[in-house]
């Protein structure tokens, strides 16, 4: 006799999401390096660094491995939160006088991780909004959670999400005077994938938006170190945030730990439930129950990330893919298209008018072997569009432009 | 023996290291209260006008507010911390959270560091792994632990740790499914529980969560549940070698809770986080049984093999056979989990992992298990010289100890409110250290 266990209700996620829009590419990549073997792909779609981690970061990560073979420094559990100095460093670097302590700072092992476990602390009986389009963890954890309802393939959109559509036509941030009221709010700034950095005033709508309806933003920020123009780096420059909001963010892209594993989340003291129960006591519980703190070597790397010379030595990587990125904004922009995007995040946003996007990725793919990203991965409002990452070798970014010259113009 | 009388009685409500050594900034919360009828009116001051604190409209997840107190070990540290505040010069012999103490053998170390170095090289960088593990891994891990046991590389889903996978598991079970665990058993089986909202409400009387079915083991049935009493679940939790008895469940036991499940239906989480720990012949892996793979799921840990406890590194196990009520697999569930809310083991451990499981790796991690065994040898014979009922410490490093309240005239340490059964924590072995004293290089775990 077989489990008599229930399926769960994430059965119903359509098959374009039944796994992270990511884990496709190897089976469309597959069968394209089988159709084309020798053709040289351009992997421009999950936005993957690609440039080695400064040594002056591996170093401090070798020294912590080798000391851990030694007596004296060996070291054990750590605490779940997190290494005091890395948290301590945290808020000193990223949220100097913005007043989040280090005891706000929760060291985790990624933004993606962060996102579930603050779905499993707000529980199924919460409604949340998104912005659309969005990075697909927010929506798909929320199915995952229980809190949203059967995916409607009329409208591509799950029942009980509200989904805050952001184009140009908005200037990419949602009209908060007809979005419906939610307990929480995914808000990721700069977007991905859109690229686009919400101004002050917008964050400050959005805040006094949350207050007004008593939700909570988790506000995503883990693009911050991209931004090139004085747009906020953080929610909590934001006056009154700290009572409304948790910021997420990560070392993926800011020091090319995708394979290393790092992030953080801030929850504020001042953030409470209805009953006045602060939120951050909670989110502590589970980051002891459900998780037992970032690795210890790659909590040394982060410390060294955020010394003066690790930080500038990653400043460095940063603006290199920037420069890809502008490079790839000018071709879509020499070939007169709508390209958005590229300045405040490694993420160009071209817009194909009246075009499926999975047809424009076939198209791009199969006529230059660049794989992009189909905006509809994104949610109902990326259709039309494609989304090309900057992250790569400045040459396959330079052929990336040279083909795609070729094929649009 | 006046062993308890330093130690406190009550469980903070506070409960974590954290949480205990930093008091939150309580002037601008406002958290409500019941406030007690004492029916005799009493004229106090009126208070000077409270500012009123902002509080959002979400209702706190009523789970959470289910939970009793804070995760066990953080209360177990906060509590050594409050020991050594009050005895600043003792030296305190931390036996109680099971926590590593020996340096991590070189060969896997070295692993480490240049997989670390190596990322700083154009040749060598990587970024975003396989959210299932490095393909290498999963397969020495599936050669080493599950040889002959029809496990492939890709039934292997690595992680960053056991406690992590028992919550993803979790999550890919959802809130409607009943569970059962050991009692006593690992906390994190529970906790997660509840927090998934399978659970009832804390039930006083009996100190259980309702819905939880309690499979009670005790020297009386030789820690192995008595199956006839059980009642159905969809989820049993079963820990052997068990964490914290130290019971490890012989094949006929497992042949018969194979069977429980699957008449049942159930589906049985086995936690083998210490199987290499087992020093008689009994099974290393539920999936020994026949038939295992169409009703269990394994998780095991390089934490207590390796000395990963701080590093973060494990497994889980989901066999192919193993499917859901209506056919669907469900491993194909569990790696949407993995893709979506984890994003892989970070790959400097993963390397370390491989090469645990090298030859000259493996060798070197007998070695320090045969350490903590030799260890869990001196704890056992002092207790059980000292006349205690001593149980565990043969396939775990782990001795549980029985302390017969009315027998010995002590005052009862209501820590997790059960008087006849205590953990060894650190207060605890304040005797103990001194018939130790002689031996205590050999013991000494993580000095103050």
């Amino acid at each position: 006799m077989q489990p008599q266990v229930i399926a769960q209700n994430f059965h119903e996620m359509p098959i374009w999401r039944t796994y992270k829009m990511d884990i496709c590419f190897p089976r469309r990549e597959l069968e394209h390096t089988q159709k084309y073997p020798h053709a040289k792909l351009i992997r421009l779609g999950v936005g993957d660094t690609t440039e080695p981690i400064p040594e002056i970061i591996t170093s401090a990560m070798v020294e912590h491995a080798h000391a851990l073979s030694t007596p004296r420094g060996y070291k054990g559990y750590g605490d779940e939160q997190g290494n005091k100095a890395l948290r301590t460093a945290i808020a000193e670097t990223f949220y100097r006088d913005m007043g989040v302590r280090g005891n706000e700072v929760f060291v985790s092992d990624g933004a993606q991780c962060d996102i579930s476990r603050l779905q499993m602390l707000l529980g199924s009986n919460v409604m949340v909004a998104v912005q659309d389009p969005s990075f697909p963890a927010y929506i798909d954890t929320s199915v995952i959670v229980g809190q949203s309802g059967k995916f409607r393939e009329e409208t591509g959109k799950y029942e009980n999400i509200v989904y805050m559509n952001c184009r140009p036509e908005n200037n990419f941030f949602p009209d908060l005077s007809t979005s419906p009221k939610t307990n929480v709010i995914f808000f990721c700034s700069p977007n991905n994938p859109t690229g686009y950095a919400a101004s002050r005033q917008q964050l400050e709508q959005l805040v006094n938006f949350a207050k007004a309806n008593g939700s909570i933003i988790v506000y995503d920020s883990a693009y911050a170190a991209y931004i090139t123009d004085d747009s906020p780096r953080s929610i909590f420059e934001i006056p009154g945030a700290r009572e409304v909001a948790i910021e997420i963010s990560s070392f993926s892209k800011f020091a090319g730990f995708t394979g290393v594993r790092l992030g953080w989340t801030v929850v504020p003291e001042e953030l409470l439930y209805s009953n006045g129960f602060p939120l951050i006591r909670d989110f502590n519980r589970i980051v002891c129950t459900c998780f037992n703190g970032a690795s210890n070597i790659v909590q040394a790397g982060g410390l060294a990330c955020l010394s003066s010379e690790g930080y500038l030595a990653l400043s460095n990587v940063v603006d290199y893919y920037m420069e890809n990125a502008k490079i790839l904004v000018d071709t879509f922009a020499s070939l007169g298209l709508k390209v958005y995007g590229g300045k405040n995040a490694p993420y160009i946003w071209v817009h194909f008018p009246g075009m499926m996007s999975w047809d424009v990725f076939n198209e791009i793919l199969e006529k230059t072997h660049i794989l992009t990203v189909p905006g509809q991965g994104f949610g109902p409002g990326g259709e039309e569009y494609i989304r090309l990452s900057a992250f790569g070798h400045r040459e396959c970014i330079l052929e990336a432009s040279r083909r795609l010259k070729n094929l649009l113009k | 023996m006046a062993l308890m009388h330093h130690l406190s009685t009550s469980i903070s409500s506070s409960s974590s290291a954290f949480l205990g050594q930093n008091a939150f900034n309580s002037r601008t919360q406002k958290v409500s209260v019941p406030v007690k009828n004492r029916g005799i009116p009493r004229c106090v001051a009126t208070p000077p006008t409270e500012k009123t604190v902002y509080k959002t409209k979400v209702s706190r997840n009523e789970n959470m507010a289910k939970l009793q107190a804070g995760y066990l070990f953080p209360e177990v540290a906060r509590r050594r911390a409050a020991h050594l505040l009050k005895y600043p010069d003792a030296q305190v012999i931390s036996l109680g959270i099971g926590d590593t103490t020996e340096p991590i053998p070189e060969v896997i170390t070295a692993a480490m560091e240049k997989r670390s170095h190596a990322l700083s090289t154009l040749e060598g960088y990587s970024g975003y792994g396989a959210e299932q593990g490095e393909k290498q891994l999963r397969a020495a891990i599936a050669s080493t632990f599950y040889r002959d046991l029809g496990i492939a590389e890709d039934d292997i889903f690595v992680s960053d740790g056991a406690k992590c996978d028992i919550s993803r598991l979790q999550v890919l079970f959802g809130s409607r499914v009943t569970m059962a665990v050991q009692d006593p058993s690992y906390p994190a089986y529970v906790d997660s529980s509840v927090i998934m909202g399978q659970t009832g409400q804390f039930q006083k009387d009996e100190e259980k969560y309702g819905k939880i079915e309690y499979m009670k083991c005790t020297p009386e049935n030789g820690f192995f549940p008595d199956l006839s009493t059980v009642a159905r679940t969809d989820v049993i939790f079963f820990c052997s070698p068990n964490n914290p008895t130290g019971a490890a469940a012989t094949r006929e036991q497992l042949t018969r809770l194979v069977q429980f499940a699957k008449d049942n239906g159930s589906i049985i989480v086995y936690d083998s986080a210490y199987a290499l720990y087992m020093s008689d012949d009994n099974p290393r892996s539920i999936f020994e049984i026949p038939g295992a793979k169409e009703i269990a799921i394994e998780t095991s840990s390089f934490s207590k093999y390796a000395g990963f406890t701080g590093v973060r590194l494990g497994w889980t196990v989901v066999p192919k056979e193993l499917l859901f009520s209506d056919g669907f697999p469900i491993a194909k569930d569990f790696n949407r989990i993995v893709c979506t809310c984890f994003n892989g083991a970070s790959n400097i451990p993963q390397a370390g992992g491989l090469a645990c499981l090298s030859p000259e790796g493996l060798k070197a991690m007998y070695g320090v298990i045969d350490f903590y065994k030799e260890n869990t040898n001196i704890i056992m014979d002092t207790f059980t010289s000292l006349g205690f009922n001593v149980y565990g410490g043969k396939n775990a490093p782990y001795v549980w100890v029985h302390f017969l309240v009315e027998a010995r005239g002590m005052c009862s340490v209501r820590f997790l409110r059960r008087p006849t059964w205590l953990l060894l924590l650190a207060a605890v072995l304040d005797l103990a250290v001194k018939v130790l004293l002689g031996l205590v290089p050999l013991v000494t775990g993580a000095m103050s």
